[in-house]
């Protein structure tokens, strides 16, 4: 009789696909947001991971986001290195400054300095040029990737050339993309491009501009030529968590390991934002249009079948051997209807790959999908099986 | 009751109320009835009478509220709700006035259901409906879809799924009332083929006076009571039960 049923689901063309388009919009639905949600909220720690492998972040106790501007003061560098266990301390500059193009139009820049003697905390990722070479004067890398974070040159300039002395440039002119040699003013001082970047997305869609620390301060306004935190590597065998301890207790700073401050600023944006309530409405909204189309679908595909149920029943078929067909029913039009949704969820997370939308489908968003479908198609059934369970066999002699 | 066959169907002071109170409506009022094995049987009365309600009581469908009702030697009443579905599943054979034919199931499929829920495999199944399915001239529609034949086919389609187990005992409510007279001849002629065995018998419940000549008897009923029994055209006993 199982087999029975599968045909008469498929058998029943509109209300199946219908059925089948309700569960796979609602996984879609509820897989998409969640995919987005996830690689919008990675993106605002996303730096932590791209500064790579340090022990300890050192920072303001007050500051609750990575970006944050929260300047610790010039003597906390030393004060670190003072204490035992830390091999190395290095500085780091992270703040938003504004750059002047050739053609006189500006753009928002998001500059990080790094240590002038180690270099800690560079790129992940160099796309040309030698990090070395950020010791060359006036020496910036710059992030090349998508065309909103990167910065844009006047194509009539060729690359590494000023415009002649009363040169007119038309900031709506054709572009071209930054390349090595490249001019640009931040903050009204010179910065020469000597190497091309790439970095994960971050929140602040602002292009990433590398230079030294030394640098940074020079190009920030005079009220920010602050540290914005302190990179620690442990000496060898040094327990990370006495360390953080120590720090915080000789400096009064705080010090956390990369996961943990990026579990921190994760939270300040879960919370402080209304990004998780926005993204909660639209999956619950997946679910509601589920439950509602899916899931009333399926109540009249049952209630369609009803009198052959009755009739089934009469030929002396047991309720629990109709409950199995109901329940295989729905089975079958979850899982296919769940694939459905999974796969247009992950083409377009394909599509997204790389681009500048935030998509991050971790193994535990089809699970999640997967038990929301689970829960329309339990509910659905239930209600169908109940029809079913009440169905009277005597019924079948009745009229239409 | 006359002659020398064996009871099939034995009922004694048959009750049965519908509703409580006010509203209750008595749908039978003590009915006695000895249906004969190898015999066809109608069933005939004004609308309301209790027919439908009387079947489905000896059909094991409805539990009666009184009285005793005995179906093979098998009393209907000290069977627990589990072992009547499948008491019927293995006993009866069903014909219903709508024809229930599942739309979404091929025709042989349909008539193979009964053999199904007896645990046969679908495919023998649908190899002996297609035999079956031969036999009552529907030949080669057995892939079809029910809803693509007639009234009249699909009328024999639902009398080969109510035949395909053998059941011992085959009730009809209306067999005939959706045919055109030769149609619904045909189709009694078909059902009144299956009664001449002694461990058979077939009730028909009918308005239909067309078909009222191929009774062996018919129970007239009225207001919830066997009013009388008519004995039909004589007719030769079955060969098995002649001495
Ligand atoms: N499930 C039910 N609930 C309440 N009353 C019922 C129910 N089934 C039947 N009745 C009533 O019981 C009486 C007998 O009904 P039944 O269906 O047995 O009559 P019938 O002889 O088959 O009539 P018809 O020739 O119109 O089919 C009628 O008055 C009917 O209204
Ligand atoms: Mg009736």
């Amino acid at each position: 009789m199982l087999r029975f049923a599968i045909k008469m689901l498929f058998g029943d063309s509109a209300k199946f696909y219908g059925i089948l388009l309700g569960l796979g919009f609602a996984s879609l639905l509820i897989a998409q947001q969640a995919s987005i949600f996830v690689g919008l909220m990675s993106r605002t720690f996303a730096f932590i991971g791209e500064v790579g492998h340090v022990d300890l972040w050192v920072f303001d106790p007050t500051q609750s986001y990575v970006d944050e501007p929260k300047p610790l003061r010039a003597t906390a560098l030393e004060r670190v290195r003072g204490v035992t266990g830390v091999e190395w301390a290095a500085p780091l500059y992270k703040g938003l400054l504004v750059a002047t193009l050739p053609d006189g139009s500006r753009q928002v820049c998001d500059v990080i300095g790094i240590d002038d003697d180690t270099l800690a905390g560079g790129p992940a990722e160099i796309v040309a040029g030698s990090l070395a070479d950020l010791r060359l004067p006036d020496a910036v890398m710059v992030e090349v990737g998508s065309s909103q974070q990167q910065l844009r040159f006047p194509a009539e300039l060729p690359p590494g050339a000023v415009p002649a002395p009363g040169q007119m440039l038309d900031p709506k002119g054709p572009k071209r993309p930054v390349e090595i040699g490249d001019i640009i003013e931040l903050n009204e001082r010179r910065a020469r491009v000597v190497g091309l970047v790439k970095c994960s997305e971050t929140f602040v869609a602002a292009p990433t501009v590398y230079t030294v620390y030394s640098r940074a301060i020079t190009y920030a306004p005079p009220a920010r030529r602050v540290m914005s935190s302190v990179l620690v590597k442990a000496v060898d065998g040094q327990d990370t968590d006495a360390l953080a301890e120590r720090i915080s207790r000789e400096t009064g700073l705080s010090a956390l390991r990369p996961n943990d401050y990026s579990m921190r600023t994760l939270g300040y944006w879960m919370r402080e934002t209304g990004i998780p309530i926005n993204f909660g409405i639209a999956i619950a909204l997946g679910f509601f249009v589920g439950v509602a189309i899916a899931g009333q679908m399926f109540y009249n595909f049952t209630l369609d079948n009803l009198r052959y149920f009755g009739a089934f029943k009469a030929m002396g078929a047991s309720t629990p051997r109709l409950l199995g067909m109901v329940a295989l029913q729905a089975l079958v039009a979850g899982v296919l209807g769940l694939g459905l949704g999974l796969g247009a969820v992950s083409a377009f997370g394909l599509n997204a790959a790389g681009g500048k939308l935030a998509f991050k489908m971790l193994w535990q968003i089809p699970l999640i999908a997967a038990g929301a479908v689970l829960v329309i198609c339990i509910l659905a059934s239930v209600i169908s099986m109940w029809k079913v369970i009440r169905l009277d066999p005597a019924d079948v002699f009745k009229g239409p | 009751m006359s002659d020398a066959h064996p009871i099939a169907i034995r009922l004694r002071g048959v009750t049965k109320t519908f509703g409580k109170g006010e509203s209750a409506v008595p749908a039978l009022r003590g009915i006695d009835l000895d249906v004969p094995a190898g015999e066809l049987t109608m069933l005939v009365g004004p609308s309301g009478c209790g027919k439908t309600t009387l079947i489905s009581i000896l059909a094991g469908l409805l539990s009666r509220d009184g009285g005793e009702c005995t179906v093979f030697g098998q009393d209907l009443g000290a069977l627990r709700r589990d072992r009547l579905s499948a008491w019927r599943r293995d006993n009866v054979g069903f014909i219903f006035q709508q024809f229930n034919l599942v739309p979404q199931l091929s025709v042989a499929e349909n008539v193979s259901v009964p053999l199904v829920l007896k645990g046969e495999s679908v495919a023998a199944s649908v190899r002996k409906a297609n035999e079956l399915l031969a036999t009552l001239g529907l030949e080669g529609r057995g892939k079809g879809a029910p809803l693509k034949l007639s009234g009249g086919q699909q009328q024999r389609v639902a009398i080969a799924r109510a035949l395909i187990h053998d059941p011992r005992l085959l009730v009809c409510d209306e067999p005939t009332s959706a045919l055109d007279a030769e149609l619904g001849r045909r189709v009694m002629n078909l059902i009144k083929d299956r009664s001449r065995r002694a461990d058979r018998a077939v009730l028909v419940v009918t308005h239909d006076d067309r078909i009222f000549h191929l009774a062996d008897s018919i129970a007239h009923v009225d207001d919830g009571r066997i009013d009388r029994i008519e004995r039909g055209h004589q007719h030769a006993a079955p060969k098995e039960l002649r001495p």
